[in-house]
């Protein structure tokens, strides 16, 4: 699903150069859920966000699916976007002024989905997060929680071939944390690509596979025995 | 680009922060409610002198003489001379572009000696000798009876038509007026009509209290012979009186014999040119209406456009996450135009609004107090309107480019880092 090679990734700060990706050799096949893992400042967010096309690498390859991603102009990598990618982020961006409901189907608006189809696939996949009853809410009457299930929800609503999430419970407590990782899993034991960026080892474990960053290069990468969110919730 | 969740959107935006939205719009409303008032005000004005000049024949020049200044063909400097009856025929035979030539003779005048009697009463009257077409020159409307008629002209009969104002002063209301008889210096004449001319010009109330009598029982009965005091010489729609002028000043010299290059001894007054000389300054006056009233709306539209450029920013995370989850670049600066062209056009209609109610208002105080002078009917067209409106919708594009462009200028991924 995901290949790259020999990425490289600096970032310029005056005269200063800060070689922060230092050839990157990753693959990730179709249904795996990756955790990558790294101490602050290893480079998984940028990474991902390279992974995710909202920033370009220096050097290296990316397929994503067997398309290559490269020299993307702003609208096609929106589209690609759109398409292919679903985003989770740690301080949720969910959009302040629209509903729980809005927000879930914006992607699909850019889409062109209809508006009728657009909020019965949206409702679908608040009911899948189990929020249907909040859906008319604004996220500021939200709690940590349902707002990230809100954006988890969002996420999935394009139906994208990869979600990627970058420390997704890193503003939630423990147990809340749980219920959004039960909420990841089950959503990979449909088939769905994830990666997740944590530094959290509880987190790490409820993934498949984690993959070790230090100093901007791959020093592990293990498959692991997956421990089951739902044994922590009720 | 009109579907209902964009509109929903641009609607949520501008009223997210009410105060702010009203006091953008301000600037745009205020620029719009200028352009009209003036543009209106100017158009009062041009109404107002326009009408002045109502129905009179514009395409017209009086023409006279003076004495001589150069002695010519063996004739002395310092002679008096006069046109004649029969330089009316020859203009005919060689300008055939004139549409009216009309020999006019005058008898005493404005604050003059009393020339008219009529049993008791008398009065001082301007008294004029007339061929039936200056009625068409000088629109006159006949109250009563008739003007001259080519008859009159024929029999030199001595009928006169009186104005309005000389009624009222040499009759008592009720009294029989058509058929008796009024003594001009001695001479009577009998009334066979009654004028009064629409007064919005200065001096309305000396143009009722005029007499017209035919031309040659004038000539008669004041012993002018064929002398002719001065001539209104209208040309035809299609030629300018002012590019003929000269040529028949040329001419009435060379029939008098005098020198081509005496610039006094005909004296004349070109209506035309005084009348397109009126038009050009309400060209100006709108030109100023609409520089002084773009400028106005140029302000405001920065405004917007200011503003715009905050509510950008304040929208890059968002925008960044909208762009994150694959809204289209363009998408985002079509979404920043139209919030732009909205705001500028919903403010500049409210102007357009509050601008016709005022002008509408002005119209009522106006009509209430009766006619003021130089002043009438202040009014903008539809066409102004539309002009304005094209003129907000492209201002509203403009005002809002430069926001749209820094909206997607910011890399997705900065956008997201913002707080
Ligand atoms: N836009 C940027 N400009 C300059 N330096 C940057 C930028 N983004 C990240 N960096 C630097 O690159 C390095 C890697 O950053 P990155 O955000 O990928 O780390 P991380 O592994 O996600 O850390 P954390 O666990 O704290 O989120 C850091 O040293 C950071 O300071
Ligand atoms: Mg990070």
């Amino acid at each position: 699903m995901i290949e790259i090679k020999d990425l490289h990734k600096s970032y310029q700060m005056g005269s200063n150069s800060l070689h922060v990706l230092k050839g990157i050799d990753f693959n990730v096949e179709a249904g795996e859920l990756v955790a990558i893992m790294g101490s602050s400042g290893s480079g998984k967010s940028t990474l991902l966000n390279i992974l995710g096309m909202l920033d370009v690498a220096d050097s290296g390859e990316y397929l994503l699916d067997g398309l290559p991603i490269k020299n993307l102009n702003e609208t096609k990598a929106a589209n690609y976007r759109n398409k292919f990618l679903g985003f989770i982020f740690q301080s949720f961006n969910l959009i302040n002024y629209k509903t729980a409901l809005e927000n879930v189907a914006l992607p699909l608006y850019y889409q062109g989905v209809g508006r009728k189809e657009r909020q019965e696939k949206a409702l679908k996949y608040l009911e899948q997060v189990g929020l249907k009853e909040w859906s008319h809410h604004l996220p500021s009457e939200l709690s940590g929680g349902q707002k990230q299930r809100v954006a988890v929800a969002r996420a999935m609503a394009a139906e994208p071939k990869v979600l990627l999430a970058d420390e997704l419970t890193g503003a939630l407590d423990s147990t809340t944390s749980y219920e959004i990782m039960d909420l990841i899993q089950k959503i990979n034991d449909l088939g769905n690509t994830i990666l997740v960026v944590t530094h959290e080892d509880d987190i790490a474990h409820m993934c498949k596979r984690i993959v070790h960053l230090k100093d901007g290069v791959i020093v592990e990468d293990k498959k692991i025995e997956q421990v089951r969110a739902s044994q922590y919730v009720q | 680009m009109f579907n209902r969740d964009r509109w929903k959107e641009i609607l949520e935006v501008l009223t997210k922060n009410w105060f702010r939205t009203v006091l953008t719009a301000f600037g745009v409303f205020w620029g719009i409610l200028i352009l009209i008032i003036l543009l209106a005000a100017g158009k009062g004005l041009e109404n107002g002198i326009r009408s002045d000049f109502d129905n009179i024949a514009t395409n017209t020049m009086f023409i006279w003489t003076r004495s001589t200044t150069k002695a010519y063909d063996g004739l002395p400097k310092d002679r008096d001379f006069n046109f004649k009856i029969r330089d009316v025929s020859l203009l005919r035979e060689n300008f055939p572009q004139l549409r009216f030539i009309s020999p006019r003779n005058q008898l005493g005048g404005f604050q003059g000696t009393n020339n008219v009697v009529r049993g008791i009463r008398t009065g001082a009257y301007n008294v004029y000798g007339d061929y039936p077409e200056f009625i068409e020159q000088e629109p006159m409307m006949i109250t009563r009876g008739r003007f001259v008629n080519h008859n009159d002209i024929e029999e030199k009969r001595k009928v006169a038509v009186i104005g309005q104002g000389v009624v009222r002063e040499l009759y008592d209301p009720g009294e029989t007026i058509l058929g008796s008889y009024i003594k001009i210096q001695g001479v009577n004449f009998v009334v066979v009509g009654t004028y009064r001319k629409s007064s919005n010009d200065g001096n309305g109330e000396e143009s009722q209290k005029q007499i017209f009598v035919p031309f040659t029982a004038f000539s008669q009965a004041f012993n002018r012979a064929d002398n002719v005091g001065w001539m209104a010489i209208t040309a035809k729609d299609e030629t300018s009186i002012t590019s003929m002028k000269e040529d028949i000043v040329s001419f009435l010299k060379g029939q008098h014999r005098v020198h081509p290059e005496d610039q006094r001894a005909i004296g004349y007054f070109d209506l035309f040119e005084q009348f397109n000389r009126v038009e050009s300054l309400f060209g100006a006056m709108r030109f100023i209406a609409y520089f002084v009233g773009i400028l106005v709306l140029l302000s405001g539209i920065i405004g917007v456009s200011n503003i715009m450029l905050i509510v950008v920013k304040e929208r890059t995370k968002e925008i960044g996450i909208r762009r994150a989850l694959g809204e289209d670049p363009w998408s985002i600066r079509k979404q920043i135009l139209l919030e732009s062209i909205f705001l500028t056009l919903i403010s500049g209609m409210a102007g357009i609004s509050v601008g016709a109610l005022f002008i509408y208002g002005i119209n009522a105080i106006l009509d209430m107090n009766g006619p003021v002078d130089m002043f009438a009917n202040p009014s903008v067209n539809l066409g102004v309107i539309m002009i304005a409106l094209t003129i907000l919708i492209i201002s509203g594009l403009f005002a809002g480019f430069i926001p749209a462009q820094s909206a997607i200028r910011v890399k997705p991924i900065d956008a997201l880092r913002t707080e």
